[in-house]
């Protein structure tokens, strides 16, 4: 109850979904999920504790990872870093750094397969044109994206073409239905993705 | 940030970087968002639009309420359209709107209808929005399709409804729990991702029955579970239960075949929590840590650098307590030490130095230099303090590592990492008698050119402490005195007190440090010249060379006994007048520390500029309030205030609770009342004490509450007399008596008759701790050496089956009262013996030092030595009656 009115208090429009840790404690959490350009601008971000209430918060933190984090090669595969009480898993393609942080006790394999699963997701939504400005001009799958993965910091899909199936099913055909027809597109094109990943 | 992109973009285009939200404005944004009223709904703009809202918002721009209420209404409409893409954009930006209780009702049917559309997607999408921003009132409403959502046969919806239970169990318990079954069926289910919704949620609503957590624990790992995530959700309720039955019988553990064979699953997170979920197990044994310490050592060598961090993370933690069961993967560690990623690095040399053996330690520190050069001053400083401990465990090692700390000490570093080396370096000095001279000359060296200040003063204080007890300490004062020459006016005023003590206790110095100081006297800081005025004097100038009487060395060497925040609030409070400030009216009692503030940084809306109530006032605040009652001004100066004791339990009518004042020759108890009833008023509020079971006091006084009208707290007191300078205990059974009086909440007006009622509270107990102050001492081995040995009273006791020694340990300082001294309150898992130092001033202003030996068995049986030192040995045996009583 007591949440309840403080998160209507606190963000209007809060992009914070606060839900009260101690209680979720036995449940895999995630605190954010950032998806940074490589500047370490936005490109879009979603927040699901109250670790960082304000926006000069948020932004504190993502300027820590980014700087924290730039250097690092991190491309073939997800790489960590912990700081701050926070587990961060990261993974860059291109321009685009995708970002995945838990609390310090959290199981790192966990959030390494959620940031895959967001990784892959976009790749496929993206038809493995995966850079800033494609994510831009396709921010809407995006946002649905992450929708899709975290639900107020409670790990949703982790599967990449479930994901990017559910994403796309409105994206492709405009009037229809959940369709088997494009949940089998996806997959196809999953398929073909990790064909091509393994003759790389 | 910006100059270093142009370059690079330099030799590709120099055209500005594309984004399709270039110049974007929201004022703009909000006018398109007009669209949405549109009949003809252009279902693809719309979508467009919505997306820029989303943009904005990601970016953080807020909207106001007015704009924000006009896009929500806007939005509303979109439900008109049957286009899918453009309801997935409206449910989610409903969901980042998070509109007001009195706008959800518009949309309220809307997705109630697409919670039983035909679409699974509909449905699914419908249910999390609808259970995000909704309230209880509504929820009754949509329960019967939330029930049937959980088992609906679209694992999507199914994990839909799981998930928004999960967050709604916290807002709505009593709902949720109603779908029990439904989720247990779930639980059942073949989606891998449903079934781990269920089991967490099924958790969560059976977390407070313990018999239940484990039936369901016991059920599920004999059967297969087929999610990853499940599994791991499984583990981690397994060891909660094993935690809390393990401390029956020393057999075989529960459930612990099922944790090791998680170690064979296929999923690597399933493997890796269960490996962690061994090495926390308490008390565990190097049998059961063997399986999951082998199944680490793989990770250590995967390529995946997480998998790497993971496992080498875990084994630092379990080489804190196992250290000889990690030495079997030394050879994978150190081969992390050149890992790409630092945090690896870093805990893999952390952890070597945890379990290297004496012999290793030379090679290690050769590896270790060259890693220190390329990583960031929060690594150094964990290495910094890997090494220091290991110093202290290899004292032998000394030379080689003192060498190393001063070797970094001299490279590029920040404060803290300059700071954490300072540290490093004293404590070795202090502890190992044999590094003292070269870790001196080392800390010398490095303020010749140390651009901090506040390590300055401190190497300078320490100096003056340290250096006059080396063989030969004329050495150091050539350093010390260019301090006074080079450095700004803090350092110098430190050095000049340094040189004092060098004078003080070093008597073939001491004409030598009067040149030094007398030069002093023309300093251009005032600090620095009335220094050394004063310690000229002190030291007697010319005329009494020779001989130091003990008060001046009490005054150079002695350290202050009242904390450093009580003797700023006096100071603050003090209004010049014909009365000298007198330091002992300063209060001394230390102020716990909240400790909860770091733990849980997200449960303090911090944010919100919430007033946080200010507790380093509360000591000043009851001396003001009791000096301003005339009954109680004779009883001098207030000793001790307790915490607040409840004597209600919590929303009841009237909520009270006591304070206890301690005075040399009475007690005040203080009442604390809350009405927490808005009819009521009360008139004429005291509390009836009975004293008949604490027979060493008598009543004096008791001061009524005139009146104590809705929400607005109002105290009474009763004040006991009891002989002085006595310990004495007692219990008291209190009775809240008063007039009750009608309100009316509506017009305020109160009835002319009341009634008499009373209302009983709980009892009170005045116990020996409330006459010990907490004081500590900054080191505690030399005030213990400093207290007369005749004092010391040594006994022995034998405590009985505790839970744990860190029970037993904490049972004890809570009932004497005392400041534990050198963070020995904190007993460290599975050791069998304990030495707690804990400090105090008892009542008289009486100093006590206490020093606890404790120690375990089998059969968890705990008996402890009791050593006490005080300035009165009468105080000193009373101590060990209070021990001998409780």
């Amino acid at each position: 109850m007591h949440y309840r009115n403080q998160a209507s208090e606190t963000g209007i429009f809060g992009v914070v979904e606060c839900f009260s840790p101690q209680i979720l404690a036995a449940c895999p959490l995630v605190k954010n999920v950032l998806l940074l350009d490589s500047d370490g601008r936005r490109v879009a971000v979603k927040y699901y504790t109250d670790d960082w209430p304000t926006l000069a918060a948020k932004l504190a933190f993502e300027k820590s990872v980014f700087t924290k984090t730039q250097k690092t090669n991190a491309r073939s595969e997800a790489e960590i870093i912990m700081f701050d009480n926070h587990i961060v898993v990261y993974k860059f393609i291109q321009d685009l750094h995708f970002y995945v942080t838990g609390g310090d006790d959290e199981n790192e394999l966990i959030l390494a397969t959620v940031l895959q699963g967001f990784f892959d997701a976009v790749g496929l939504l993206l038809r493995n044109n995966v850079d800033k400005r494609a994510a831009l001009d396709n921010l809407d799958l995006i946002l649905l994206c992450l929708d899709e993965i975290v639900d107020g910091g409670i790990v949703l899909e982790t599967e990449a073409s479930v994901i990017a199936g559910k994403v796309a099913s409105n994206a492709l055909d405009g009037s229809g239905s959940f369709s088997e027809q494009t949940i089998s597109q996806a997959l196809a094109t999953a398929r073909e993705h990790l064909a091509r990943s393994l003759l790389k | 940030m910006a100059q270093p992109l142009v370059k690079k973009d330099d030799d590709r285009d120099d055209e500005v970087e594309y984004s399709p939200f270039l110049g974007i404005e929201k004022g703009l944004v909000l006018q398109e968002a007009r669209a949405f009223h549109d009949p003809q709904l252009d279902a693809r703009r719309c979508s467009q639009v919505i997306t820029k809202l989303l943009y904005l918002l990601n970016q953080g721009e807020t909207f106001t309420k007015i704009e924000a209420t006009e896009v929500f209404f806007a939005v509303t409409k979109l439900f008109q359209s049957k286009d899918t893409g453009l309801r997935r954009m409206v449910y989610l930006i409903i969901k980042e709107l998070s509109p007001s209780s009195d706008e959800v009702i518009i949309v309220t049917s809307s997705l109630m209808k697409d919670m039983n559309s035909k679409t699974d997607m509909y449905r699914a999408n419908a249910i999390r929005v609808l259970c995000r921003i909704t309230d209880g009132t509504l929820l009754t409403q949509i329960e019967r399709y939330l029930k049937q959502a959980v088992v609906d046969k679209n694992p999507v919806v199914a994990s839909a409804a799981l998930v928004s239970g999960i967050h709604l169990l916290q807002t709505n318990p009593e709902i949720v729990k109603r779908w029990s079954n439904e989720v247990q069926e779930a639980v059942q289910s073949r989606a891998a991702l449903v079934q781990f919704h269920a089991l967490a949620l099924l958790h969560q609503i059976r977390q407070n029955d313990r018999l239940a957590v484990s039936k369901l624990v016991t059920s599920l790992t004999k059967g297969a579970v087929r999610s990853p995530l499940a599994q791991c959700l499984l583990i981690r309720y397994t060891s909660q239960v094993i935690r809390e039955t393990s401390n029956s019988q020393s057999g075989e553990r529960p459930f612990f075949d099922f944790l090791e064979s998680c170690l064979r699953h296929k999923a690597e997170m399933v493997i890796f929590e269960a490996a962690r979920a061994i090495t926390e197990l308490s008390g565990v044994t190097n049998r059961e840590l063997t399986p999951a310490i082998t199944v680490l050592q793989l990770f250590l060598s995967s390529s995946k650098p997480v998998l790497r961090f993971a496992a080498v993370r875990t084994l630092n933690k379990v080489a804190m307590t196992h250290p000889l069961a990690v030495t079997n993967c030394n050879i994978d560690m150190e081969s992390l030490i050149s890992d790409q990623n630092r945090s690896i690095a870093t805990l893999a040399i952390t952890t070597l130095l945890k379990t290297g053996n004496e012999s290793s330690v030379d090679r290690l520190m050769k590896q270790i230099t060259n890693f220190m050069s390329d990583i960031a001053d929060e690594f150094k400083i964990v290495v910094v303090e890997a090494i220091r401990s290991l110093c202290l465990k290899f004292p032998l090692k000394y030379r080689s590592l003192m060498n190393f700390l001063s070797n970094i000490l001299r490279e590029e570093g920040g404060f803290e990492y300059k700071k954490a080396i300072v540290d490093s370096i004293v404590i070795l000095v202090r502890d190992i008698p044999d590094a003292k001279e070269s870790g001196l000359i080392h800390l010398c060296e490095f303020i010749e050119d140390c651009e901090f200040t506040y390590l300055s003063t401190q190497i300078l204080h320490f100096l003056g402490n340290e250096g006059p007890k080396t063989s030969d300490p004329t050495k150091f004062i050539r350093y010390i005195y260019n301090r006074v020459i080079l450095e700004n006016a803090t350092v110098r005023a430190a050095a000049v007190s340094t040189l004092a003590k060098f004078g003080a206790l070093v008597e073939s110095l001491k004409p030598r440090i009067f040149v030094l100081l007398r030069r002093c006297l023309f300093d251009i800081d005032d600090e620095v010249r009335d220094r050394a005025t004063l310690y000229l004097n002190t030291l007697g100038g010319d005329d009494s060379v020779g001989e130091i009487d003990n008060d001046v060395k009490e005054f150079l060497f002695g350290s202050l006994d009242v904390p450093l925040s009580n003797l700023e609030m006096s100071l603050q409070n003090y209004v010049p007048s014909e009365e000298p400030f007198d330091i002992s009216s300063v209060p001394k009692e230390v102020k716990s520390q909240p400790l909860t503030e770091k733990k849980a940084p997200g449960k303090v809306p911090t944010g919100l500029g919430a007033p946080i109530s200010n507790p380093t006032s509360t000591v000043d605040g009851y001396e003001k309030l009791l000096s301003s009652i005339p009954e109680f001004s004779s009883f001098g100066t207030l000793f001790k205030s307790s915490a607040p004791v409840e004597l209600t339990e919590a929303e009841t009518e009237y909520a009270v609770n006591v304070v206890k004042h301690i005075f040399d020759e009475h007690v005040v108890f203080q009442y604390n009342c809350t009405n927490t009833i808005p009819e009521q008023l009360l008139e004429n509020v005291t509390v009836f004490v009975d004293a008949s079971d604490a027979e060493e006091f008598s009543e004096v006084v008791s001061k009524p509450l005139r009146s104590l009208p809705y929400d607005s707290p109002g105290q009474t007191f009763v004040a006991f007399e009891k002989p002085a300078g006595v310990p004495a205990v007692g219990k008291f059974s209190n009775l809240l008596k008063f007039i009750v009086k009608e309100v009316d909440p509506a017009t305020g007006e109160t009835e002319d008759e009341g009634v008499e009622d009373e209302y009983q509270l709980e009892d009170l107990e005045i116990v020996a701790a409330d006459y010990m102050l907490k004081v500590g001492v900054s080191n505690f081995r030399n005030a213990w050496e400093s207290m007369d040995p005749d004092s010391e009273r040594v006994d022995e006791y034998g405590l009985g089956a505790r839970e744990s020694l860190a029970e037993a340990v904490s049972a004890v300082i809570t009932l004497l009262g005392m400041q534990p001294c050198e963070g020995t309150d904190a007993v460290p898992n599975n050791s069998r013996s304990h030495t707690c130092l804990l400090s105090g001033v008892f009542i008289g202003n009486v100093k006590v030092l206490v020093r606890l030996s404790f120690g375990i068995d089998g059969p968890k049986q705990v008996a402890m030595k009791l050593v006490v030192r005080s300035d009165d040995p009468a105080i000193s045996d009373a101590i060990h009656e209070i021990v001998a009583n409780g």
